[in-house]
């Protein structure tokens, strides 16, 4: 028994580092947010209790409405990015000279800053950037294309952006799980006189599958809190067309001050991640159309 | 005979075709992906008017991107900024979480299974969530506007507990046993022992770290108050919302950003790569 206690003692003393911090920066703030939504928060004057009146306040809030629907309809390129990791993975996985070279290439948008990333397309979407040119002196336009600064073109855009940066990473995990089918099996099939379609379709997709979960999963969770691209490129402009539940809440905390109401919104956006996360779940565990195939 | 020459030929024409295919689809997703990297890369060494052009290889090189733009954002205090914000977190992050996982790992202890779960949740939930907490926390210690208050809420990273707790399992638990017996401490056995046989995953944690840290902007914006103090990434942010007319500047202080992640990235892919297919196993 004494040991025991001595074995405890100590073992908390070698994580002690870890959970301090852990606790006063994840923990905290995790629980800390529940309470903070049902209060008027002010860091100078006085903090009152306000029970739900934020939420209240969040249904007649227009521009929440419409952060709400885009980020709803940001999803969108979850599917997207999922397909085109699986062809690009299929792409990438034979061996061929330089392939190490390509993978590398692919990866590089993955690594980099958004800051970085969102200034580069930042002056390649430009009215006098490189794509406006390009196209113009195609004659495919005459005048050139808004792109960031037109509401119906400024979510493409960020959507492409998010699409371009998340390939990379989502082709590395895919072409992992394809590097773990197992070789005899696609021999077998190759034997049996499968083509190409069939040992993608009977053999790979399947096996694919933990990998296709794990990474929706992850996709949708980084698609509702989309961020830093919108931070950066767009402010959430033009005119709300880009305006993000994530972003909203941080304007709403860091630009306006107002934490409580900030703190309501996160909820929101906690319960539609919860939701969409138990949406790809329940699909996923069912073997039910997670694959692009069916 | 003839026959069967004819044949294998036919197949070795249409196994070079698609040879030639895939690698036109590869160079054409190249160009897509690190594309505008270049382009950015060619516009830095461009001056004045000639910047928005598509040329990749610029008429007349010139440095004067590079040297205006260290001289009018003094970059070499913000790389001084971004190495003291990515340094302390990465040495803050190795040692706790090492300390942390071994007790994980190779310890038995009461509440074992509770703190454990509470790891594997605290991964789950959205890291933004509580950045309004974080900030007020950081008020109340007086810790606003200093590269303490920069680094300390996201060091310990929950992701590298978990990723050395692994690394630490797979060590045969004789060698723990053995040293015991020879009567060495546990702070021994970890120093010693423990945490040179988990060097592969120590340097893949530093790796994931050097990456986030370096790229970070947001959370510095929040908690510096002083543009002096910001990282490179940020001060970046703020150079392309103030000026953005010097895009020659821009382009040069993207650059300078850059190259240190990918460098890393380039040297240490396998390791890198490995950890990033490992965690849908794990």
């Amino acid at each position: 028994m004494k040991i025991k206690t001595r074995q405890t003692l100590k073992a908390y003393l070698f994580m002690a580092p870890a959970l301090i911090l852990l606790i006063l920066f994840v923990f905290v703030p995790i629980f800390g947010s529940l309470p903070l939504m049902f209060f008027d928060y002010s860091v100078l004057g006085k903090t009152k209790f306000v029970g739900f009146d934020n939420f209240i306040e969040l249904f007649g809030d227009r521009e929440f409405r419409i952060a709400l629907l885009n980020s709803i309809l940001f999803v969108v390129v979850v599917p997207v990015i999922q397909i085109l990791s699986i062809l690009l993975a299929l792409l990438v996985n034979r061996k061929m000279h330089g392939m190490t070279l390509f993978r590398t290439l692919f990866y590089i948008p993955v690594v980099t800053s958004m800051v970085a990333v969102s200034i580069i397309w930042g002056f390649l979407f430009d009215a006098n950037g490189v794509i406006n040119t390009a196209l113009m002196d195609l004659g495919l336009i005459k005048m050139p294309l808004g792109f960031l600064n037109d509401g119906k073109t400024a979510m493409l855009c960020v959507m492409f952006i998010t699409v371009w940066q998340g390939l990379g990473y989502y082709m590395m995990l895919y072409l992992a799980g394809l590097q773990s089918v197992p070789q005899e099996l696609e021999e077998a099939a190759w034997v049996d006189g499968a083509n190409r379609l069939q040992s993608l379709i009977k053999i790979k997709i399947p096996m694919l599958k933990p990998y296709i979960w794990f990474c929706s999963l992850n996709s949708v969770i980084s698609a509702i809190s989309v961020f830093d691209v919108v931070y950066v490129l767009t402010q959430g402009g033009p005119n709300n067309a880009t305006v993000v539940i994530n972003y909203y809440s941080y304007v709403k905390a860091f630009k306006d001050f107002e934490f409580g109401y900030a703190a309501a919104v996160g909820a929101v956006q906690a319960v539609i991640t919860t939701i969409m996360s138990i949406i790809v779940f329940v699909y996923g565990k069912q073997g039910g159309g997670m694959t692009y195939s069916e | 005979m003839n026959n069967r020459n004819r044949m294998r030929a036919a197949r070795k024409r249409r196994a070079l075709v698609n040879k030639i295919l895939v690698y036109c689809a590869l160079i054409l997703i190249a160009i897509v992906c690190a594309g505008p990297f270049l382009w950015m890369l060619a516009t830095s060494f461009k001056s004045g008017q000639n910047i928005y052009d598509l040329t990749l290889i610029p008429t007349n090189p010139t440095l004067s991107n590079y040297t205006g733009v260290i001289e009018f954002m003094n970059i070499p205090k913000y790389i001084l900024n971004t190495v003291i914000i990515t340094f302390s977190s990465i040495l803050l992050d190795v040692v706790c979480s090492a300390l942390c996982a071994y007790a994980l790992a190779c310890m038995d202890f009461k509440g074992k299974n509770f703190i454990t779960a509470a790891l594997l949740m605290a991964m789950i939930v959205p890291a933004a969530a509580g950045m309004i907490i974080n900030y007020l926390i950081i008020i109340n210690v007086h810790l606003l506007n200093t590269y303490a208050g920069a680094v300390l809420p996201g060091a310990v990273k929950v992701f590298s507990i978990i990723l050395l707790r692994q690394a630490y399992m797979a060590i045969p638990k004789d060698l723990i046993e053995a040293a015991k017996i020879d009567g060495a401490s546990d702070l021994r056995i970890w120093g010693k022992i423990m945490m040179p046989s988990i060097m592969p995953t120590i340097s893949t944690v530093i790796i994931f770290d050097f990456i986030s840290k370096w790229n970070e902007f947001l959370w510095p914006i929040i908690v510096l108050q002083d543009p002096a103090k910001y990282p490179l990434a940020t001060a970046l942010q703020y150079l392309n919302g103030s000026f953005n007319y010097k895009f020659g500047y821009i382009a040069a202080g993207t650059i300078i950003s850059i190259v240190p992640v990918i460098l890393v990235f380039v040297i240490c892919q396998k390791n890198y790569v490995e950890a990033v297919s490992g965690a849908v196993k794990g």
